[in-house]
């Protein structure tokens, strides 16, 4: 059956087995910032945006994409080195593995809360796995990118100062 | 991981339903629990997505769900939250994370009445009903006992009639299954009581009928006897039967006085 | 002792961060040829089986498929899959394929073909009549149980593993130290008691992948993700039964390992696809695979005794240990052997130490190193002890700690007597205190709302490096334009070791770090390292590094001497520029690097290789801070703090975030992570459905901080982090919950688990 969806703006039409899915479609066209961890949903490191939603990508079938606009990391990249700077700081990378869909799924969240509370991030961000860091990283990386970046004041009421980062 | 021959774009129930009656064909919903089965083969896969059955409507004091409306549009849709004091929100809002509820969907959540359901539990102490392409509008209560059919569910109705509710549920890790859940819900003092993850499918205790509309500790006490003798409970890997039972009946008193605690202050 | 350092010590980025963070094609399964033959395995559904016939003829005819490889078409030499150094420990228990399959997982073939589609398609016809057998699935009674998991006649090891075939044992341990029974009977106070660790999967979060090619001379040149190139060279050469000059083993970027990719996973397979083909081949493991053919941490059930003096001295430790191996014998002799040495370390010598410990084979999922590496379940059996001594003693639990934890200067019987160079667990433990005001506030407290929180303490310790066996060498010379290459073999698996390392030279070198260019691991070309595991890079590597960047300074300055026309102790060298006071001539960097690239005779490269005859502990204390549900049993974590003596450290943020994590895992292992299997011995938890690794919102605040010490042998005196931050946490959060509860119970430590116990102990109806 012929999939007709755009990645990142650009439209991609072919013909693809029934059962192939967006992660693999993904890789297979080159968007190789999309990983899978865990096949089963429940690692997030396949989350692309399916007319900028977060899903993940190893579950959705290429066809039920036909017709929407994906966005992978490729797409903005500008956008994830903005807020990756605030994880090289903490060396919150690590290995690097988890960051494509992490960062997919962080800069979605800030499309769809306004101000979110601490409480409110790491819910968002449940879904994303990490290994390496044990979150306290991410989340002080979140704390300075979404208070230096996007002026969110609920992130130092206690009354830390916000770092900025350098450029990587 | 899943093998599909065929993938059908449907464009109208009855072609989805005339595709279901043929073999290994199945409806695609989520499409989120077929990855844990190995080796699962479908022959046609039926995907609703083009039918427009992805909304919430709001109309002559009934909220219709459209099958494919996710798990997420149902946490944040404001109104039926408020009609519930938040009940759909909290009985979804453990389930795996963000993206994974935008892609889950009600219907494939409802029609799997699965045993670990937090979906099922919480829809089944409100006014629910399920509609069928063939069998027509049934209340969720008797849609749950009813054998797996080759119908297809298209609608979930839910009565806009607002109630006190509260879903309580415990769990290994924060995004794991329920061990356990109950949901509760108090309509003009009348209460409405399910306890799911049994590890069965939900179902509403029949003694809630009676339960007052304020119950005192007493009344409390022979409840969650109730609880623990009415319905049955059953061992797997996430807990005993008898850790369940014991737990049904926390998780209970705790929901109802969650909602008593509300009208003390 | 502590300097003012210019590059280490810094926070400095990691080197591939932007590469990382904007979604770079950097990892193995990134890098693969598109054309790869695809390689599967078709698996033992059966615990414990033999193969009476298998028939691949249907399977070979599907479109697409280039070959089915069974046991008939491998070496019948039986091999390892442990990456460890000669003398290696490890049974010589596998072949690639074998008729006898010994879990469910094991392979039965191998398929490749031109897309997973044919690959999957032919596996279901392959034709296979099994001859189901009795599995052994209990460890505790597979010691001589009549049903023997590797019966064969040609398995080996060497002496020192202490593992007999003929009685399911992969390995064992024995130590004595002192009289055991005339100190215990000396002692006023012994506590004893069983427990029971599980087995935990390291969950990196990249799978397992390989993809193999015929290089142009002929040899099978490997990319892998592995911590461990040099030993999959040996081992893939092993199993092929083809000379290892005829391997070449490359590592990119590593989404992670924690032990899990210290044992050769997914590299054979592949190999022997292309050794056979000529075509390229890649296997990516599924996280199902992962979970459930690959390896974990060893189940263990120690036993464990410990004497006192009234006034809470420290006398004697006795430990007796079965630890699970599952079905082939990687890892088995030195995790027990950490399980032994390193716990009983974590305190000042006492009089009297035992240990007994046996390794059994079972049916179920191989076990290898992940991160702790038995330390873990040591550390967990008496730091879970020394609690239950503290009440029979009457003493506060940070107290009797202070009293006992191990000390600089100290010489360790059960540490092969070595001198303890450097320590400050005493101010781990200290500053942990501060950190929570452990000494102004109730221990348990009831919120009488239900709820009650409770703090518990622990220790921990870890080794850096195999000491007397383990090595590393570096190789760095100074290139065109005055920019250093720095070529190790060590394998940055996402720690950041590479920066780290490049750190180490610039520090020496005087440069900045940015013009510190490291390599990553290609056997051909790097410089042999023993691989990165057992806390070895910072302390072995980061030593080889030092040495050669000293060297190459020495170098570069004797040719800035010989082009100045003077002698070298008359050169001055700030990182930058050569200078003499003699005739004022200055010569950059750059420029020496120029004229070193032309007409020159002399080579400004240095090499070093580093051993060290000891492995000296980094520690650890952690204070961790539960919340239990008395109606439900639920354990809901609201703080640890863990204070880390690293010697120096190297990063700090890197040393943070190291921590954290460990943290966590050892949280996870507490708590949240167990590995069941199905009465017909295959596992239930087979995905992360099922498994589940603490989520974000699972965690409660991590805080931490560093108590530096300085190791003379480290290289700034510099110890290890990456493994001893997994201990503390799992004893700190289950004491917290007996003090909560006065429940033990096996890990994790699940919410039915504490409500029985309070059920059967009274706290509650």
């Amino acid at each position: 059956m012929i999939a007709a969806l755009t990645v990142n703006g650009r439209s991609f039409e072919e013909d693809v087995r029934p059962d192939e899915m967006l992660y693999d479609y993904l890789r297979r066209h080159g968007f190789k910032s999309v990983k899978c961890g865990c096949d089963t949903t429940n690692c997030g490191l396949c989350t692309v945006w399916m007319d900028g939603t977060p899903v993940l990508s190893c579950s959705v079938p290429v066809l039920r994409a036909s017709g929407h606009e994906i966005t992978t990391l490729e797409g903005v990249r500008q956008e994830a080195e903005d807020f990756g700077r605030f994880m090289a700081a903490q060396t919150a990378e690590q290995c690097g593995f988890c960051n494509t869909g992490f960062i997919m799924n962080v800069l979605a969240m800030v499309r769809e809360l306004e101000n979110p509370t601490i409480e409110e991030i790491q819910h968002y961000l449940e879904g994303n796995l990490c290994r390496c860091t044990g979150y306290e990283a991410h989340l002080r990386a979140l704390r300075n990118y979404l208070a230096i970046v996007h002026g969110n004041s609920r992130m130092f009421e206690e009354g830390e100062v916000p770092e900025d980062a350098a450029r990587l | 991981m899943y093998t599909i021959k065929h993938y059908a774009l449907t464009e109208s129930v009855s072609e989805a339903w005339e595709l279901r009656q043929k073999g290994k064909n199945r409806v695609l919903a989520g499409g989120m629990w077929l990855r844990l089965g190995k080796g699962n083969v479908i022959n046609t896969a039926i995907d609703l997505t083009q039918i427009g059955l992805d909304t919430i409507e709001e109309d002559d004091g009934v909220f219709t769900i459209g099958c494919m409306a996710s798990l997420r549009q149902i946490e944040k849709h404001e109104a039926l939250n408020n009609m519930c004091g938040g009940l759909i929100r909290d009985a979804v809002s453990s389930i795996v994370g963000t993206q994974f509820r935008n892609t889950a969907t009600v219907g494939g959540s409802i029609y799997g009445r699965f045993g670990f359901s937090d979906v099922l539990t919480a829809f089944m102490v409100l006014d629910t009903q399920v509609k069928l392409h063939k069998g027509g509008l049934i209340p969720l209560d008797t849609f749950v006992e009813m054998p797996y059919d080759k119908d297809i569910l298209t609608e979930v109705r839910v009565a806009n009639t607002p109630c006190e509710a509260a879903y309580e549920s415990l769990r290994l890790t924060t995004t794991d299954f329920p061990m356990i859940n109950a949901a509760v819900s108090r309509t003009d003092g009348k209460w409405r009581i399910a306890v799911g993850a049994r590890p069965m499918k939900a179902r509403l205790l029949a003694a809630a009928e009676n339960l007052s509309a304020c119950p005192g500790e007493a009344e409390l006490d022979a409840l969650e006897e109730a609880v623990k003798t009415e319905l049955n409970y059953g061992s797997n890997k996430l807990a005993s039967a008898d850790y369940r039972r014991e737990m049904a009946a926390v998780l209970v008193r705790r929901a109802i006085n969650r909602i008593i605690g509300e009208d003390r202050t | 002792m502590p300097q003012d350092y210019k590059q280490i010590t810094k926070s400095v980025y990691k080197k591939d961060a932007r590469m990382l963070l904007t979604g770079q094609a950097v990892y193995t399964n990134d890098l693969a040829p598109a054309d790869c033959l695809i390689v599967k395995a078709l698996r033992s559904p059966y615990p414990h089986a033999l193969i009476k016939k298998i028939d691949t003829t249907r399977a070979m005819k599907v479109p697409g498929i280039a070959c089915v490889i069974t046991y008939k078409d491998v070496p019948r030499k039986r091999f390892n899959m442990a990456g460890q150094t000669h003398p290696e420990l490890s049974a010589a228990d596998q072949y690639l394929l074998e008729e006898r399959l010994r879990y469910v997982g094991d392979e039965v073939a191998i398929v490749a073909g031109a897309d997973e589609a044919c690959v999957n398609k032919a596996m279901k016809l392959i034709d296979v009549k099994y001859e189901v057998l009795e599995p052994v699935l209990d460890p505790e009674t597979a010691m001589d149980n009549p049903v023997l998991v590797h019966p064969e006649e040609d398995w080996t090891q060497p002496a020192a593993g202490m593992g007999d075939n003929k009685r399911n044992l992969a390995g064992g341990v024995v130590f004595d130290h002192g009289d055991m029974d005339a100190t215990m009977a000396e002692c006023d106070v012994i506590v004893e008691d069983t427990f029971r660790t599980q087995a935990t999967h390291q969950g990196m979060m990249e799978p397992f992948v390989t993809f193999t090619e015929m290089d142009p001379y002929g040899r099978i040149k490997i990319t892998s993700s592995t911590q461990i190139p040099f030993h999959v060279r040996r081992i893939v050469a092993n199993a092929l039964d083809i000379p290892k000059s005829k391997v070449r083993v490359v590592k990119p970027r590593v989404g992670g390992g924690f032990g899990a990719k210290q044992s050769a996973c997914t590299e054979c397979m592949p190999a022997i696809v292309t050794w056979k083909t000529g075509m390229p081949a890649k296997m990516v493991y599924t996280r199902e695979e992962c979970l459930t053919a690959s390896n974990s941490r060893h189940e263990m059930i120690v036993k464990a005794r410990m004497g006192f003096m009234k006034d809470g001295t420290m006398r004697a430790i006795d430990m007796n240990v079965i630890s699970n191996q599952g079905a082939y014998g990687e890892h088995a002799p030195t995790t027990l052997g950490l399980t032994c040495h390193k716990a009983m370390t974590l305190y000042h010598p006492v009089d009297a130490y035992r240990f007994r410990g046996h390794v059994v084979y079972t049916n179920m999922v191989r076990a290898g190193a992940y991160r702790g590496y038995g330390a873990t379940q040591g550390i967990f059996a008496l730091e879970s002890l020394m609690d239950n001594a503290a009440e029979a003693l009457g003493m506060d639990k940070a107290e009797i700690r202070l009293k006992n934890m191990a000390r600089q200067g100290d010489v360790m019987p059960a540490y092969y007597n070595n001198t303890m160079l450097s320590c400050t667990l005493d101010k781990c433990l200290i500053r942990a205190k501060e950190m929570v005001d452990w000494d102004n506030r109730p221990k348990v407290v009831d919120l009488g709302n239900g709820h009650v929180r409770a703090l518990g303490i622990a220790m921990s310790l870890q080794g850096s490096g195999i000491s007397g066996v383990d090595q590393a060498a570096a190789d760095i010379r100074l290139s065109a334009e005055g920019f250093y290459s720095l070529m190790i073999g060590s394998a940055d698996m996402g720690t950041g070791s590479d920066t780290t390392l490049s750190q180490i030279a610039a520090e020496v070198l005087g440069c900045d770090v940015d013009d510190v260019v490291p390599s990553g691991v290609d056997t051909d070309v790097s410089p042999y390292d023993s691989g990165s595991y057992a806390s070895s890079t910072a302390y072995l590597t980061g030593g080889a590094v030092k040495k050669a960047a000293e060297s190459l300074l020495q170098k570069m300055t004797q040719a800035a001497a010989d082009i100045m026309g003077v002698t070298a102790d008359k050169v001055g060298f700030d990182g930058e520029t050569f200078s003499n006071e003699e005739n004022d001539m200055m010569l950059t960097r750059e420029e020496l690097a120029i004229k070193a690239h032309a007409g020159n005779l002399s080579c400004l490269t240095a090499s070093a290789n580093n051993m060290q005859k000891n492995s000296p502990p980094p520690f650890m204390t952690c204070i961790a801070e539960v919340d239990v549900d008395m109606a439900t049993g639920k354990v809901t974590p609201i703080e640890t703090v863990g204070v880390v003596d690293c010697g120096t450290p190297l990063n700090e943020r890197i040393v943070k975030v190291q921590t954290e994590g460990g943290i966590i895992q050892g949280l996870g292992m507490a708590l949240y992570e167990k590995v069941q299997y199905t009465d017909r011995g295959s596992m239930f938890n087979k995905n992360f459905m099922l498994y589940k690794m603490p989520a974000r919102t699972d965690i409660g605040r991590i805080r931490v901080d560093i108590a530096p010490s300085y190791e003379p042998n480290g290289p700034f005196g510099a110890k290890s982090i990456g493994e001893v931050v997994i201990n503390a946490s799992p004893p700190a959060i289950a004491n917290a919950v007996y003090a909560a509860t006065g429940v033990r119970c096996d890990l994790p430590i699940t919410p039915e688990k504490v409500y029985m116990g309070m059920k059967k102990n009274g706290r509650i109806k």
